[in-house]
């Protein structure tokens, strides 16, 4: 089968590829643009590990074609880091609230959490937990991950927060 | 889990991905969110040879206003539903409706179109667009004709979508200023394809009930337009012996499948409770 030629921004860099039409964007960006921070974990579009950042959309992209991704704007863990390499507010975030424990679903939690704060700047917890119904967490319950995103939405809104980590 | 091989074609016109279609024939499909296609696919329960991503067509996005009516392009997805101050203003049942389908990163991309076209009797939308009267258009190599919502289903997964159709847009009449509305929904968690839902539109006028529609989500191989349950409320002052002849009226037309969301007799009680939730909801809504 004929190969596709995509061309897209990825973490702010043009990329541009040669793809199967049936190579699935996750693939495509661990396999053949070694960005290995979007992870495989249900494969089947239930946990949000693969989540990333698409033209101003979180999507899975266990559940995408990297065809489909012709012409966009994508954003993985490895670009969220401050440009200067220190870290962004959420990922300050789940480091202080302790917001991980295996580590796994956090690159997808942070990816996701990085669009619902950009849409909802001061989120109630509820509309965090609602905001977050697409990633699932297998270590932590939840709460720290909750107290992170209100970690990094205080940084970001210049308030504080001091709510402890559990 | 890799899919099968495809050709991948994008078209920037509904002629033009109509006309794939009609060549191509059945071995190939249109895709538009696709969070229900692409997962058959990766399990190869659904192996097209082609597939017509919808993407890049224009003419398929948008909410707009014609005459009473609003026209919603079938590429218009949950998200954009859930942000249009058209339809909160005009059909708040529909937002209400969204931000119970499955989870965000879904709805940004699962879109109108498809959930109602792909005759999925789990998904949300279908007995919504029976609710409240809905037409799509459809697009096919003979030209452009409408399907109602109420005739659109036939058994889970076969529609009135004869192949080489492409479902292009959902048309509403706008209900009644202060209509009261409800989309009560029991699911397991979250995200969840519904147990039971209900649908229902009402309008009253002194403490009298005007009109009524119903529509009722996974309890058949179909979406259920539930004539008779509407029927029964109209005219009535939606008393409580009402309520209970139109909820067993209801009840009587739900045929659901037991599986793991429970078994049949719950699905159908259930079926019967979401109703009498929507209804008291709705009632508490309507303003006139």
């Amino acid at each position: 089968m004929a190969k596709t030629h995509i061309s897209l921004t990825i973490n702010g860099a043009p990329v541009e590829a040669l793809v199967e039409s049936r190579t699935l964007l996750i693939h495509f960006l661990r396999e053949q643009l070694n960005l290995t921070g979007a992870h495989i974990g249900c494969d089947t579009g239930h946990c949000g590990a693969c989540t990333v950042d698409m033209d101003e959309m979180s999507v899975k992209s266990c559940m995408t074609f990297a065809v489909q991704a012709n012409g966009a704007s994508i954003t993985t863990i490895e670009g969220i880091a401050n440009p200067d390499g220190t870290l962004s507010a959420l990922q300050e975030g789940f480091r202080m609230m302790h917001g991980l424990q295996c580590g796994y679903c956090t690159p997808g939690m942070i990816l996701r959490a990085h669009r619902l704060l950009l849409e909802n700047p001061d989120p109630s917890e509820e509309e965090i937990r609602y905001g977050i119904a697409g990633n699932l967490c297998r270590c932590t319950g939840y709460v720290n991950i909750v107290k992170a995103i209100q970690y990094a939405a205080a940084k970001i809104n210049g308030t504080s927060y001091s709510e402890a980590a559990e | 889990m890799i899919p099968g091989s495809f050709e991948y074609h994008r078209p920037e016109s509904v002629g033009e991905a109509v006309a794939l279609l009609a060549k191509l024939g059945e071995e190939a499909r249109p895709l538009a969110g696709g969070h229900s296609l692409i997962p058959l696919m990766k399990t190869r329960l659904a192996s097209p040879e082609h597939l017509i991503d919808l993407a890049a067509i224009a003419g398929l996005k948008g909410i707009r206003v014609a005459g009473d009516e609003i026209v919603i392009a079938a590429m218009t997805t949950q998200f954009e539903l859930i942000n249009s101050d058209l339809l909160a203003k005009h059909i708040p049942l529909i937002r209400e409706t969204a931000l119970q389908i499955a989870d965000p990163q879904i709805r940004y991309k699962g879109t109108l179109g498809g959930n109602v076209a792909n005759g999925d009797p789990g998904n949300d939308m279908p007995a919504v667009m029976q609710c409240l009267g809905a037409t799509y258009e459809v697009a096919d190599p003979k030209g452009q004709h409408d399907i109602t919502a109420r005739d659109f289903y036939w058994g889970a997964y076969e529609t009135a979508l004869e192949a080489g159709g492409l479902l292009t847009a959902v048309r509403i009449k706008v209900p009644a200023a202060g209509h009261g509305y409800a989309y009560e929904k029991l699911k397991r968690k979250i995200g969840d394809y519904a147990t039971a839902a209900a649908a229902v539109v009402l309008t009253i006028e002194g403490g009298q009930c005007t009109s009524a529609s119903i529509g009722l989500t996974n309890v058949s191989e179909t979406p259920l337009w539930a004539e008779a349950a509407a029927r029964i409320l109209t005219g009535s002052r939606l008393d409580k012996g009402t309520i209970d002849q139109a909820v067993e009226a209801a009840e009587a037309i739900t045929n659901p499948a037991s599986d793991m969301r429970g078994p049949a007799d719950y699905r159908t009680k259930m079926a019967g409770v979401m109703l009498r939730r929507a209804i008291e909801r709705a009632k508490t809504r309507a303003t006139i």
